[in-house]
């Protein structure tokens, strides 16, 4: 049954990475970045190791996604000020 | 019996995980994504209950509450960026 | 008993599997956000019910409790924050739909409800 829910979250994995390569907007492929560390979480407290799926899930997913978005919001504001 | 219904919850967990990646990816608008971003976080929350579970292990949840609120954090960023910037 | 715990484990289950459905069924970002956040909270507090009654006591029930409060107390709050930050940013509501109140309030008080 582990096995079976492994490879299932492994498809969504795969398919989220390809939609984050293949995507134009810069937003949604920071979203999509985010799942694919959300569900790699699951797949290590699967293979037993709860302390680096605690690790993943709070660097990969939370202070990841707000640094990008720190990151663009600084882009924007400085284009914004060029013109 | 009863192993069988925790087979068939993980089985529709996994569906409703397929769904939202379906939105995920369709979404027009990036409001659209994060709330599949949202849903996603609280099935995997369940998943993770699950886990733990047939795991019989208690250290699992802990993994489950730091969920809870990093989706929080997550979402609260998404939105303010999409708002007025960060 | 196990088998009843496990019932209700399943029911959540099943609502978890309704949301995730409204989410891919639903016209508009406002109604996907309702099926998407309302349903599956339903569905996580029921789920994690049976499954901290299924093995009661020896500190599961206390994480279950505090994971049940964590996801009550967040999960509307975060799905108000998508629906304000989605209508101020200008996404239409889908033509289904009749009336727009947070709209008529901010031109009543002239961009005020901020």
């Amino acid at each position: 049954m582990n096995s079976l829910i492994i490879i299932g979250l492994g498809v969504i994995m795969i398919a989220a990475a390809i939609f984050t390569i293949y995507q134009k907007s810069i937003v949604s492929a920071i979203i999509s970045a985010g799942v694919i560390s959300l569900l790699a979480s699951v797949i290590y407290l699967i293979l037993g190791s709860p302390d680096v799926a605690m690790t993943e899930a709070s660097i990969g997913s939370a202070l990841t996604t707000v640094v990008f978005l720190y990151a663009l919001n600084r882009m924007r504001k400085e284009k914004k000020d060029d013109k | 019996m009863v192993s069988l219904i925790y087979q068939i919850s993980a089985g529709l967990i996994i569906l409703s995980l397929l769904l939202t990646l379906f939105r995920l990816f369709k979404g027009p608008t990036v409001a659209d994504r994060i709330v599949a971003l949202d849903a996603m976080t609280i099935i995997s929350i369940s998943l993770i209950v699950l886990i733990a579970h047939i795991a019989q292990r208690i250290i699992y949840l802990d993994v489950a509450i730091v969920y809870g609120l990093v989706s929080f954090i997550g979402v609260v960023a998404f939105a303010r960026y999409l708002e007025r910037g960060l | 008993m196990e088998m009843i715990f496990a019932l209700i484990t399943l029911i959540g289950a099943l609502f978890l599997f309704l949301g995730a459905l409204g989410l891919v069924r639903m016209p508009d970002v406002y109604n996907r956000m309702q099926a998407g956040t309302k349903a599956t909270t339903l569905g996580t507090i029921l789920f994690s019910l049976g499954i901290g009654l299924a093995n009661f006591g020896s500190g599961w029930c206390g994480k279950i409790v505090i994971i049940i409060l964590f996801v009550i107390a967040t999960n509307p709050v975060s799905s108000n924050v998508i629906a304000r930050a989605a209508h101020f940013s200008g996404i239409k509501l889908a033509k289904l739909s009749l009336k727009d109140e947070l709209k008529e309030d901010d031109e009543k008080t002239e961009g005020g409800t901020l």
